[in-house]
């Protein structure tokens, strides 16, 4: 808890994140960008976590505990993501998200 | 060994017979047609032992297993068996049906000599008779049924045996339809029956038939039930209006139009309606009087058939209309009830012979001249003597003239009509006699008598073809005797119907309870509790006391006359085919249009045929019509509408991951800001 920041500074932050990560994600026509996008967006639910657990629930660490988890997931998550975009490269010699539509109706 | 297992073997025998040769046979020429015949003849043998046993004791043997057990909410529980029931009836069919077989199979080892499909003719005959035995021991409905239609299918496989014929083809086709037709109405009868009084064995039917008023529903008259049943009697036994696919069906083999269109299978009709008489006699207590309508059909089938046999030339088809006349008087004397149900019995028994002999006689005809035709005939007598007694024994038979079988055949059924009095159908009786007599002896004078056509190479057919027909000619002789009476024996004390002793007083009961509890009426569980839990009302009202003997009395002011229009017949027969008194193309042409119509069969195949084209086509154009269009066109505008859904709504499947992002997030907005309109 920092003397004299209230809580909802911390929520403004996390959500200005979460946006920047969305924007990313739903507009970046590079795979990787997209990642990264997704990236920000997990942050910003971390953020979110440790703050709540900080100003409302002090005494436990569920928050943070729970966030530790989400780094880990966001690791692997990160790794499969490159991994797919690695071998969509290899296939179509491109990275760009708009090559790769093959479940157009 | 018991009765009803030897019951059991007599109509197996033949299947056997019939699968060996299937199986094994090989269509070899010598070994079918010998096993074929050596299996009915052991069916012959064993079936005179059972009659022979039967006629010292007459109570009737049923011995079933359960085949098919349903048990449910609306039946109970109820089972239909399969077995034998063997009484003087079935044991009478069995020693006809075997017979005249075995007489038949003999007879066409030498008319069918050289026919290149023998062993498929003696397959098929096996499987008849085992068809034909099974229905005469049916304990109930149900079998009946199936060897019924089975009965059907071998009639349907022998009418076209001769399978490049043209005519042939058309005539079993025929033949199957036209019986469809009426035992659609036999087996709607048979349901209603079934389902109402809980049971198809003939014993527990006619137990239980007086309790029809409260088992069965209010809307049902047994009449009804009974007239459904006798429409498979009128398709089977081709009466009016089912009767077109019996002249037809000449189009067979002729010892098979003996076997199958004479003496036994076209008589299953008339044995169904004698098994199942108490619903008949029963029907006379309720609203739709069956029995008359059953006699009325019959009386009319015997005077339109009679007077079409006059007029035709194909001698097959003479034969055809009098088999269709014959089986009217047997009709007719069903509907007439009490001794009636004896005589037509009795006259189904006799006819079986001597129409049999007459089909296998002018098949030993035909196999000498190679034609049908009558005008092809002539002198046949002098050329092939045995063919030429036969057959006047057998005219002298259906003419009913003393000795002969169908004297006393015929006067039972005439006794009868007296004896209800029936005058209308008793004038009607005696006219078909004259021209019964009548169209025999033309038949006999243009075939068997006067000049001779040139045809030096007719001569006497083989001993196989010659003995049946001197067997049948002894029977037709002497088959009459059984209905007199031997210390209190006669065929009337072994087959007759008598009305159950509380049939009426199980009506009246019925009645009254279905007044009182309408609920329960045609609820068959309902309606048993009802019917158990009232006691039994005392049998006092006895119609005709149980057991009472119908020997034939000759009784002179029926035989007389009867004898007299027959000889009327003969004589009239004599005097325009023997002695030329006129020349009958000028009486036809006198007649003109009257002649052309009933040469013409009263144009009845016509008026189908017109029905056909301009009825029933219409009407099931319009339905096929209505089928394609509205129908299929339902499903069809089903179909397009969903392709081109299909085709506008692909559009929204970019394959594009981000665009599917950014709509979830449009949803999640929207979600939150209903979210936030509705829940502030």
């Amino acid at each position: 808890m920092i003397p004299g920041v209230p809580l909802q500074d911390f929520l403004l932050l996390s959500a200005a994140l979460f946006c920047v990560g969305l924007y990313g994600v739903v507009t970046r026509r590079n795979a990787v960008g997209v990642l990264m996008g997704l990236e920000l967006m997990f942050n910003a639910a971390n953020i979110n976590l440790v703050a709540f657990n900080t100003y409302l629930h002090a005494g436990a660490l569920s928050g943070q505990m729970f966030t530790l988890f989400t780094i880990t997931i966001a690791a692997a998550e990160a790794t499969v993501g490159l991994a797919l975009v690695v071998s969509i490269f290899r296939a179509r010699r491109s990275v760009r998200l708009e090559h790769v539509d093959l479940l157009k109706g | 060994m018991t009765f009803s297992t030897a019951t059991w073997i007599v109509p197996l025998l033949p299947l056997s017979g019939f699968l060996f040769n299937f199986l094994f046979g090989r269509g070899d020429r010598r070994v079918v047609p010998r096993v074929a015949l050596a299996a009915v003849g052991c069916a012959l043998a064993l079936s005179l032992v059972l009659a022979v046993q039967v006629l010292g004791d007459p109570a009737p043997k049923v011995d079933s297993i359960p085949w098919l057990s349903v048990s449910n909410q609306v039946f109970g529980h109820f089972t239909i068996n399969v077995g034998t029931l063997l009484d003087p009836l079935s044991a009478m069919m069995l020693v006809v049906v075997c017979l005249v077989s075995f007489l038949v199979h003999l007879y066409s080892l030498g008319y069918m000599d050289d026919e290149p499909g023998l062993a498929r003719f003696f397959m098929y005959l096996g499987l008849f008779t085992f068809s034909m035995l099974g229905l005469v021991v049916s304990p109930n409905l149900f079998q009946m049924y199936i060897f019924w239609e089975l009965v059907g299918l071998c009639s349907y496989l022998l009418i076209g045996f001769y399978t490049s014929k043209p005519e042939a083809n058309q005539a079993c086709k025929k033949a199957f339809v036209v019986n469809r037709v009426g035992d659609l109405g036999m087996f709607l009868g048979i349901l209603f029956l079934t389902y109402y009084l809980g049971t198809s064995d003939f014993g527990q039917i006619a137990a239980h038939i007086g309790q029809w008023p409260l088992f069965g529903p209010a809307w049902l008259p047994l009449g009804a039930v009974a007239l459904l049943l006798f429409c498979g009697a009128v398709g089977k036994s081709a009466q009016f209006p089912l009767h077109v696919w019996l002249p037809d069906a000449m189009e067979g083999p002729t010892p098979v139009s003996a076997l199958i269109h004479a003496a036994t299978m076209v008589a299953a009709g008339v044995f169904m309606v004698a098994r199942v008489y108490a619903v008949f006699d029963a029907a006379l207590l309720s609203s739709v009087n069956a029995p008359m309508v059953v006699a009325c059909v019959g009386g009319f089938t015997s005077l339109f058939a009679a007077t079409i046999a006059c007029t035709q030339f194909d001698i097959k088809r003479v034969l055809a209309y009098s088999t269709l006349s014959q089986l009217g008087y047997m009709v007719l004397a069903l509907g007439v009830g009490g001794l009636g149900v004896t005589a037509g019995a009795f006259h189904l028994f006799t006819h079986a012979f001597f129409k049999a002999l007459l089909f296998l006689g002018a098949g030993s005809a035909i196999h000498a001249v190679h034609s049908n035709d009558l005008r092809a005939m002539g002198g046949l007598r002098r050329k092939m003597p045995i063919t030429g007694i036969t057959f006047l024994v057998g005219c002298l038979a259906i003419s009913g003239v003393w000795p002969f079988a169908g004297f006393f055949s015929k006067d039972m059924i005439l006794a009868a009509l007296k004896e209800a009095h029936l005058m209308t159908l008793y004038a009607v009786a005696v006219g078909v006699a004259f021209l019964t007599a009548f169209y025999m002896f033309r038949l006999y004078f243009l075939a068997f008598e006067g000049p001779s056509p040139e045809h030096g190479h007719a001569h006497e057919s083989p001993w196989t073809m010659t003995l049946p027909l001197l067997v049948l000619a002894a029977l037709s002789s002497a088959a009459g005797f059984a209905s007199l009476d031997y210390n209190g024996r006669s065929f009337g004390s072994y087959i007759r119907f008598d009305r159950g002793p509380t049939l009426s007083s199980d009506w009246g009961r019925a009645q009254s309870l279905a007044l009182a509890h309408p609920d329960a009426v045609g609820d068959y569980r309902k309606a048993t509790a009802l019917w158990e839990a009232q006691a039994p009302a005392p049998a006092a009202m006895a119609m005709v006391p149980a057991g009472e003997s119908r020997a034939f009395v000759l009784d002179y002011r029926v035989a007389v006359p009867a004898t007299l229009v027959g000889l009327a017949g003969i004589l009239l027969a004599f005097g325009v085919y023997r002695l030329k008194w006129v020349d009958p193309a000028k009486v036809a042409a006198a007649l003109g249009p009257v002649y052309t119509t009933v040469y013409n069969k009263y144009y009845v195949d016509e008026f189908y045929r017109w029905m056909i084209d301009h009825v029933y086509y219409v009407l099931s154009g319009a339905i096929a019509w209505f089928d394609r269009h509205v129908v299929d066109g339902v499903m069809n505008g089903l179909a397009l509408v969903m392709q081109a859904a299909g085709g506008a709504l692909r559009r929204l499947q970019t394959g594009r991951v981000q665009a599917y992002a950014l709509a979830m997030l449009g949803g999640i907005l929207l979600l939150l800001g209903a979210l936030k309109v509705l829940a502030p």
